[in-house]
C-alpha cells in the first residue's frame, strides 16, 4: 500500500483494487483540505503540469485546474482551437515541444480513443487521461465511485444502472470498470441501438425497460444524449427518447424504496432527466462535482510523487 | 538492532502531570489557549494531557485538535515512498488563540517547521508555543526549540527514539533503538 501500481492514469482498466482504495483514502485527505478557510496546501510546489484539452469542456478542465492550483503546482492551458495543431503538428510534436518547457505532468483530453496509451509511450512525462473519445474517462468513474461511497458507505454488493447512451460513453465504460473492480454489480439502461453489441462480454446485464432498471438498482447514473457524436439517427426524436428513458419525479417517486441519482454533467434538463429530480435530495450531483476535485488532488498527488527529482 | 529503555511508564506519568502543570502555569484555565496534537504521533501525548488536565487539575473543556502536516512537508518527491497523510480534526478557529503544538519527539524539527505553516490554513493564532516528551538535542537542522520539553535526550543519527503507548501497544514507555 502507499503508493500507485501505475505510473500514468489512463483508463481504469489499468488499475487494480487497491490503487482505488488509496486514492479514496488520500481524497478523504484533500476533501478535507478544501474546506478549511485557507483551501491550499503546499505540495506540489516544483510540479508543474500542463492541461491539454484537444476537445471542448467545461467542468473537467476547471476541476483539474482548481485541483492542480489548490495542490500548488504551476499550471499551463492549452486548447486546441488557439493552436499549432490547426497548422498540422502531430500530438508526438505538440506534447513534446511542451514538455521541453519542463513540465512534469500532461493532463489531456482527444476525441481519439486511445490517445493517452499512446502518448505514454512516447513521451517522457505522467499522462492522466481526462477523456479519449468513447474510450475511458477514469477520473469521472473515480469520483463517481468516491459519491456512491460517500453517500452509501461502500461501493462493494450496491447495484448500480447507467442508463442513456452506453455506446460513445467513455464515462459509461470507466464507470464499469471501476464498479465491477469494487464488487458493485452493473447493468445498462438505453435505446437498443445505443448499447453496444458485445456488452455482455464485459459482465454487464442489459435492460431495456426503465423502470424496472430503477426497481432493481441502488444507484441510477443518467448520462447525456451526447448528438455531437452521431453521425446517425439512434431513435426517432429526443422527446420519444424522453418517454422512455427520461427519470421524472413520478416514475422516481413510484418506485418503492429510495435510490441515489446521479449524472455526470452537464444536463439536458427535460431530456434524459427533469429539474425536480436533478434538484431533489435524492440527487448527489453536485455532491459529484465537489468530490471531483478532491478525487483529482488525491490523483495527481499520488501521481506526482512517483516522477522522481 | 539492540533497545535501551530511556522512560518507564511510571516516569513518562511524572513527565506528563509536571508537563500539566507548567501549562497550567502560563495558561491557566486555557480560555484562550488550545492544543494541537501533531499527527500522527503526538496526538497520543496530547490526549494524555487534556485527561489530566481535566481529571486531576479540574480544567473544564480543554479544546484539542489533530493536525495532519503531510502535504507540508518539505520532502515530498525526495524519498522513495508516497508520503501518507493522516486525519487532521481542527474543530474550532484557531484565530487569535494561544496555540499549544505537542508532539511526541523532537528531531530535526522539519515537522513543525511544516506544522507552523499547515496551521495557518486555519486562522492566524495569536501565539505558538511547542511541548514535546522528548527532545533529542544536537540533530535539529531548523532554529526551532520546545517551550515545554519532557526529557532531553542525546541520540546519534543511527538512533532512534521510539515512544509507545498502552493505548496503541501495550505500554507507555520510551526507547532508544540502536539500528
Amino acid at each position: 500500500m502507499s503508493e500507485l501500481s501505475v505510473d500514468h492514469l489512463l483508463g481504469i482498466k489499468y488499475l487494480q483494487k487497491r490503487d482505488i482504495d488509496l486514492i479514496f483514502e488520500t481524497a478523504d485527505h484533500f476533501k478535507e483540505v478544501i474546506n478549511r478557510p485557507i483551501k491550499k496546501v503546499p505540495s506540489l510546489r516544483d510540479v508543474t503540469i500542463a492541461n491539454l484539452f484537444f476537445e471542448n469542456s467545461t467542468r473537467t478542465k476547471l476541476s483539474f485546474e482548481l485541483a492542480e492550483k489548490r495542490l500548488s503546482a504551476d499550471v499551463i492551458n492549452f486548447s486546441a482551437s488557439q493552436s499549432s495543431v490547426k497548422k498540422g503538428e502531430t500530438l508526438i510534436d505538440t506534447v513534446n515541444n511542451i514538455l521541453s518547457m519542463k513540465v512534469d505532468m500532461v493532463v489531456m483530453r482527444h476525441p481519439n480513443p486511445g490517445a493517452g496509451v499512446f502518448l505514454s509511450q512516447h513521451v517522457n512525462a505522467s499522462i492522466i487521461n481526462a477523456g479519449d473519445g468513447a474510450h475511458e474517462h477514469p477520473t469521472q468513474a473515480l469520483l463517481d465511485s468516491y459519491s456512491i461511497r460517500e453517500r452509501l458507505g461502500e461501493v462493494a454488493g450496491k447495484k448500480v444502472v447507467i442508463v442513456g447512451d452506453i455506446l460513445y460513453s467513455r464515462v459509461a465504460l470507466s464507470n464499469i470498470f471501476a464498479l465491477q473492480l469494487q464488487g458493485a454489480e452493473v447493468k445498462v439502461c438505453g435505446p437498443k441501438t445505443l448499447i453496444p453489441k458485445y456488452i455482455h462480454t464485459l459482465g454487464v446485464g442489459v435492460e431495456t425497460n426503465l423502470r424496472k432498471a430503477l426497481e432493481w438498482c441502488d444507484v441510477a447514473n443518467m448520462l447525456r444524449v451526447q448528438n455531437e457524436r452521431m453521425d446517425i439517427s439512434y431513435f426517432p426524436t429526443t422527446r420519444e427518447y424522453a418517454q422512455q428513458f427520461q427519470l421524472n419525479k413520478t416514475l422516481l417517486d413510484s418506485l418503492n424504496k429510495e435510490i441515489v441519482v446521479m449524472h455526470p454533467g452537464p444536463i439536458n434538463r427535460g431530456v434524459e432527466i427533469t429539474s425536480d429530480v436533478a434538484d431533489s435530495g435524492q440527487a448527489i450531483i453536485l455532491n459529484q462535482v465537489e468530490n471531483g476535485v478532491a478525487v483529482r488532488m488525491a490523483v495527481i498527488y499520488l501521481l506526482a510523487s512517483k516522477i522522481k527529482q | 538492532m539492540s533497545q535501551k529503555v530511556l522512560l518507564t511508564a511510571k516516569e513518562i506519568n511524572i513527565i506528563l502531570h509536571r508537563l500539566a502543570c507548567q501549562l497550567i502555569e502560563n495558561h491557566l484555565d486555557f480560555k484562550d489557549t488550545v492544543l494541537i496534537g501533531i499527527q500522527p504521533r503526538g496526538v497520543r501525548v496530547a490526549e494524555r494531557l487534556k485527561k489530566i488536565l481535566e481529571e486531576e487539575y479540574h480544567i473544564e473543556s480543554i479544546r484539542l485538535g489533530y493536525l495532519d502536516i503531510t502535504f507540508f512537508r518539505d520532502d515530498f518527491r525526495r524519498g522513495d515512498k508516497t508520503l501518507e497523510a493522516n486525519k487532521t480534526r481542527i474543530d474550532f478557529l484557531v484565530e487569535g488563540k494561544k496555540v499549544v503544538f505537542v508532539d511526541d519527539v523532537l528531531y530535526t524539527g522539519r515537522s513543525i517547521r511544516a506544522a507552523l505553516t499547515a496551521i495557518q490554513s486555519f486562522g492566524r493564532p495569536a501565539e505558538i508555543e511547542l511541548l514535546t516528551l522528548i527532545d533529542r538535542r544536537f540533530s535539529r537542522h531548523l532554529p526551532i526549540q520546545p517551550d515545554y520539553r519532557g526529557r532531553q535526550v542525546d541520540a546519534i543519527n543511527e538512533e532512534k527514539v521510539e515512544v509507545t503507548w498502552k493505548e496503541q501497544d501495550g505500554e507507555d514507555t520510551v526507547f532508544l533503538v540502536n539500528k
